[in-house]
C-alpha cells in the first residue's frame, strides 16, 4: 500500500515528466498558426490580419488571412502584434548572472590582458535567470560571451534562449572574439597595458604573431594563436568595443592594416564619426540606447542609431555589459527609446531583428518571418515598443517557450 | 568698460526676469493633467509670480484680460514637475567610512549646483528632488529636498525653506548587506545592524529628556552633539527617515523600530514590498519604489517585482516612484509610471506616484506635485501621453521660469546627449571679468 501513497514529491516529478514528454512532442512535431492582427515580418510591409505556419521548428508559410488558410490540426495562437523573435546583439548573460556573486560572475578573467583562448561555451549557464528573463520579454537569440572589460577578454557565441544545457542552446560555439581599446581594458596599478597607444600595440603584436603562427613545418600548438589566426584568416571577425572617436579610429586604424574583419561595439561617439565608419564598411553594434553616460562614454548620444541608420550604416542595438543594477538591460526596451530620438519604428524593429541578424552573421536563418527560416518568434497585446504593452508570447524553434505575460 | 557693461547686462536680466516672473502668463489649450482632479481637454493654467493663479477648461472660448501673455501649447499635455523621491544628483557625497551611524552629515555640504546631472533631471521633468547620501550605513546622513532652478550659482540657491525658515530635509537610513562590513564598527549581521540603531535612538532618547528637563536653563543643558540633535529631530517628527531596505523580513524591521521610536519613515526602494504589501498599507507608511529593468545585480535584488506598485496600490499603501539616479536616467524618468501601468497600476495611481505621493513624502503636499490654485507654477508640457515611450519633455517649470527648453540647443544637448552633454554647467552671462566657465568634471 505504501507504494500507492502519492505525496506531493512524487506528484511533482509526475508532472515533470509528463512536461518534458509534452515539450518534446511540441519541439518535434509541433504545427502551430500564429495569427496576428500586425504582422512584422522584417522582410517587406507588414501584414494585417496576419497568419504565420511553423511546423517542424521552421515557418513554413506567412501571408494575410485570406490567402493563407490554417490546416487542421494546428494549433492556433492569437496575438495583436507578431514580431521576429527578438535578437540581442550583444551580451553577457549566461556568463554573467543575476546574483552578481563570484560564483556567477564569469564574464572576465583577469589572469592576462589577452586570452583568446577562453571559449564562451565552457561558462555559459543555460539556465541563468536573467536568460529567461529576457526570453520572456521576447528575446530569442542572443550573442554573448566575455565581457568588454579585458583588451582581449575571450570568446563570444551565439545561443537561443532555450535548452538545459550549452549544448541544447549553442548555434555558434565560436563567433567572435571580444576585443576593448579603452579605459575598462586597462591593467590595474603598473600592469600592462596602462594606455590606450599600449592596448593598440599589443593588440598588433599579436595579430603578427598569429599572421606567422603555423608557418613553420614543425610547430608546438598555441591556443591563443590558434583563435587569432580565424582573425588572420578571416573567419570570423574580431568584435572590438570602443567608444570614444580616438579608440574607434584606432579599431579601424588596425583592421585596414592586417585586413581582418571587424564589428564595431559600444561607439557612443559614433554619432561624430559617421563618415568615416560608413567608409570603413564595418558594421556596428551600438551600446544600449540608456546606458549611462560617463567616463569613455561620456559623449553617448541617444540619436546615435538614428544618426548612423540615416548614413546607411548597419547598425543592430545590444543590451550590452552591467556591472550591477540593472544586470542585464532587455533590448526590447532600448530599441524602443530610439523611436522618440529620431528613428522610424520599423527600423528600430530592425536593430534587434534581421538587421541584428546580419550584423552576426545569422541572416539566413533568423531576424524574419519567412518561409524556411526558424520559427523564432515573439508576441505582443500591442505596441511592442509602448510601457503599457506586453509580451504574450514567445516561441523558439516553433515550440511556445513562454506564456508569462510581462 | 567691461565691468559696466556687466552690471548693465545684470541689470536688464533683472529686470527681464522680474517682468518676467510678474507678468501673469497663461499655458493654453493643453490635455492638462492636474494628478488632484479630472484631466481637463483644451486646459489652461494661468501661472504669476512663480505660482499657480488658477486651472480651468474650455480654453477655446476663454477671453483673457489685455496684461495676460497667452501661450498657446494645444496638442500638448502639461502635468505636475515631477518629484523624484530618492535621487542621487549633483555628485552628492554623505558619511565616510568612520562609523555606521553618522547623522550629522549633511549632503548640503557636498552638492555641486552646477552639475550636468541636475540637468539631466531637469531635461527629464523633474523639478523636486530629495537628495540622499549612499547607502553603504545604517545612517548615512541627512538627505536634502532641493527645487531644480535655474542658474544656481550655489546650493542656497536650490534650497527648499520651511514655514519655520528651515531649509528642508530627511535623513537617509540603510538596513541589508549594503552596510554589513563586519569590521570598524560596522555591523556584521542583520540582527545586529538593529541593535545598533536601537542603541543610538535610546541615546537620542535620554539627550532629549536632558534638554527637555533642563527646561531652558543653559547651564543643565547636555553638551552640544550634532549627531544627536539631528535623531532628536527625529524623535520629533521634522525630520523623516528615508529607509533604503529591500527584503521583505528588512522591510518588517524597519517597520518594527518605527513603533518603538515613532519616527516618520518613508520606505525606498522596498524591493520585496509585494510580499508584505498588507503590512506596509497597514503600518500607514509611504513608500518609493523603482522601476529596474530586470531583476537582481545583487542578492537582495532578485525577488524586486514590476508589480509592487499594483500590490501596494491594491493594499492601500501611498506609493510612489523614484530614479536612484544613476541607478536609472533622470530624463526617463516618466518609465517609471509607464511600467507601473504595464504592471497592473491605475493610471492615475501611477502619474500620482511621480508627484503628489511623492510630495507628500516630502512634506511638500501644499506646495508642489499637483496643478492647484496657489500652489508653486511648476509644471512640464509634455509632447503627447505621458504614459507613452514616444512622448518628450518639450518644457520644464520651476517657479514659473523655464529652466528647460528642448529647442533650445544647449538643453537639447543634455536632453539627448552627445559631445560635452557630460559638462557642467556654463554661467550664462558672458561679459564678466576673469574666467567663469564651468570646467570639465
Amino acid at each position: 500500500m505504501k507504494n500507492l501513497i502519492i505525496n506531493s514529491k512524487n506528484l511533482s516529478f509526475i508532472f515533470a515528466v509528463l512536461l518534458t514528454a509534452n515539450c518534446l512532442l511540441v519541439t518535434v512535431s509541433a504545427q502551430v498558426a500564429i495569427k496576428g492582427e500586425t504582422v512584422y515580418t522584417m522582410a517587406g510591409k507588414p501584414i494585417k490580419n496576419g497568419v504565420v505556419l511553423t511546423a517542424g521548428g521552421k515557418i513554413t508559410n506567412v501571408g494575410p488571412a485570406s490567402t493563407v488558410s490554417i490546416p487542421s490540426g494546428f494549433k492556433v495562437i492569437e496575438a495583436k502584434v507578431v514580431t521576429p523573435g527578438l535578437i540581442d546583439a550583444h551580451t553577457v548573460i549566461g556568463l554573467a548572472g543575476y546574483l552578481n556573486q563570484p560564483h556567477d560572475q564569469m564574464q572576465v578573467e583577469r589572469s592576462s590582458p589577452m586570452q583568446p583562448d577562453l571559449r564562451a561555451i565552457d561558462a555559459y549557464n543555460a539556465r541563468e535567470e536573467l536568460i529567461s528573463w529576457v526570453r520572456s520579454l521576447g528575446v530569442t537569440t542572443i550573442h554573448t560571451g566575455h565581457a568588454p572589460l579585458a583588451l582581449i577578454s575571450g570568446q563570444t557565441m551565439i545561443a537561443k534562449t532555450v535548452g538545459d544545457s550549452v549544448d541544447e542552446a549553442t548555434l555558434v560555439p565560436t563567433a567572435m572574439i571580444a576585443t576593448t581599446i579603452g579605459n575598462a581594458a586597462r591593467g590595474a596599478g603598473s600592469k600592462a597595458p596602462g594606455t590606450t597607444a599600449k592596448q593598440a600595440a599589443m593588440l598588433r603584436q599579436m595579430l603578427i604573431k598569429a599572421q606567422n603562427y603555423g608557418k613553420k613545418k614543425e610547430f608546438s600548438r598555441d591556443l591563443k594563436l590558434e583563435m587569432m589566426k580565424k582573425i588572420i584568416d578571416r573567419e570570423i571577425p574580431l568584435l572590438v568595443t570602443a567608444h570614444r572617436s580616438r579608440d574607434i579610429m584606432t579599431a579601424i586604424r588596425i583592421a585596414k592594416e592586417f585586413n581582418i574583419k571587424i564589428v564595431l561595439d559600444g561607439v557612443s561617439d559614433a554619432h561624430l564619426l559617421t563618415k568615416e565608419i560608413k567608409e570603413s564598411g564595418f558594421p556596428v553594434i551600438l551600446h544600449a540606447t540608456m546606458m549611462r553616460a560617463g567616463g569613455d562614454s561620456e559623449s553617448a548620444s541617444m540619436e546615435s542609431a538614428a544618426k548612423l541608420k540615416r548614413a546607411g550604416i548597419p547598425v543592430a542595438i545590444q543590451s550590452g555589459y552591467e556591472g550591477y543594477v540593472p544586470k542585464t538591460r532587455v533590448v526590447l526596451f532600448e530599441a524602443a527609446v530610439t523611436v522618440a530620438y529620431g528613428m522610424s519604428f520599423e527600423d528600430a524593429l530592425a536593430t534587434i531583428t534581421i538587421d541584428a541578424a546580419k550584423v552576426i552573421g545569422l541572416d539566413k536563418r533568423i531576424g524574419s518571418i519567412e518561409v524556411g527560416k526558424d520559427a523564432d518568434i515573439a508576441m505582443y497585446d500591442g505596441d511592442p515598443f509602448e510601457y503599457s504593452t506586453h509580451c504574450t508570447g514567445t516561441m523558439i524553434n516553433g515550440m511556445v517557450v513562454s506564456t508569462v505575460v510581462r | 568698460m567691461k565691468k559696466y557693461c556687466c552690471s548693465f547686462f545684470v541689470l536688464l536680466l533683472f529686470v527681464f526676469s522680474a517682468f518676467g516672473q510678474s507678468m501673469r502668463t497663461v499655458y493654453s489649450g493643453a490635455e492638462v493633467i492636474p494628478i488632484v482632479g479630472s484631466p481637463i481637454n483644451d486646459g489652461w493654467v494661468l501661472v504669476q509670480n512663480g505660482k499657480i493663479i488658477d486651472v480651468g477648461g474650455d480654453a477655446s472660448n476663454k477671453v483673457w484680460t489685455a496684461d495676460t501673455r497667452i501661450i498657446d501649447v494645444k496638442g500638448k499635455v502639461i502635468m505636475p514637475g515631477l518629484v523624484d523621491s530618492h535621487s542621487h544628483i549633483g555628485e552628492v557625497s554623505g558619511a565616510d567610512s568612520s562609523g555606521p551611524i553618522q547623522p550629522e552629515i549633511r549632503t548640503l555640504d557636498s552638492i555641486n549646483p552646477r552639475a550636468a546631472s541636475i540637468q539631466r533631471a531637469q531635461a527629464g521633468g523633474i523639478t523636486t528632488a530629495n537628495i540622499m547620501p549612499g547607502s553603504g550605513h545604517l545612517d548615512s546622513g541627512q538627505t536634502l529636498y532641493i527645487k531644480l532652478r535655474d542658474d544656481a550659482n550655489t546650493i542656497d540657491d536650490l534650497l527648499i525653506f520651511d514655514k519655520d525658515n528651515n531649509y528642508m530635509g530627511g535623513i537617509k537610513f540603510a538596513n541589508g548587506t549594503n552596510s554589513l562590513r563586519g569590521s570598524g564598527g560596522f555591523p556584521g549581521t542583520r540582527a545586529k545592524s538593529a541593535a545598533l540603531v536601537r542603541e543610538k535612538f535610546i541615546k537620542a532618547q535620554e539627550y532629549k529628556a536632558k534638554i527637555e528637563n533642563a527646561k531652558g536653563d543653559a547651564s543643565k543643558m547636555p553638551a552640544r552633539d550634532l549627531a544627536m540633535e539631528t535623531l532628536v529631530e527625529v524623535l520629533d517628527g521634522k525630520r523623516v527617515i528615508h529607509h533604503h531596505t529591500h527584503r521583505h523580513d528588512d522591510i518588517l524591521t524597519v517597520l518594527r523600530l518605527k513603533k518603538e521610536f515613532g519616527f516618520r519613515l518613508v520606505l525606498q526602494h522596498v524591493s520585496e514590498a509585494w510580499k508584505v504589501a498588507d503590512e506596509i498599507a497597514a503600518a500607514k507608511v509611504p513608500a518609493s519604489i523603482i522601476m529596474i529593468d530586470s531583476p537582481g545585480g545583487k542578492l537582495e535584488t532578485t525577488d524586486i517585482k514590476w508589480e509592487n506598485g499594483s500590490a501596494l496600490e491594491k493594499a492601500g499603501a501611498l506609493v510612489g516612484f523614484h530614479t536612484d539616479d544613476y541607478i536609472t536616467d533622470s530624463r526617463l524618468f516618466l518609465r517609471s509610471a509607464g511600467f507601473g501601468v504595464r504592471s497592473g497600476m491605475s493610471r492615475n495611481k501611477a502619474l500620482y506616484g511621480m508627484t503628489m505621493a511623492n510630495a507628500i513624502m516630502l512634506d511638500m503636499q501644499d506646495r508642489v506635485g499637483s496643478l492647484e490654485k496657489g500652489k508653486d507654477a511648476d509644471f512640464i508640457i509634455l509632447s503627447g501621453d505621458p504614459l507613452s515611450v514616444y512622448t518628450t519633455v518639450e518644457q520644464t517649470f520651476v517657479d514659473g521660469k523655464k529652466v528647460f527648453d528642448r529647442a533650445d540647443p544647449k538643453d537639447y544637448l543634455v536632453a539627448v546627449g552627445g559631445y560635452g552633454a557630460g559638462n557642467d554647467r556654463l554661467i550664462h552671462i558672458d561679459c564678466f571679468d576673469g574666467d567663469i566657465a564651468g570646467g570639465n568634471h
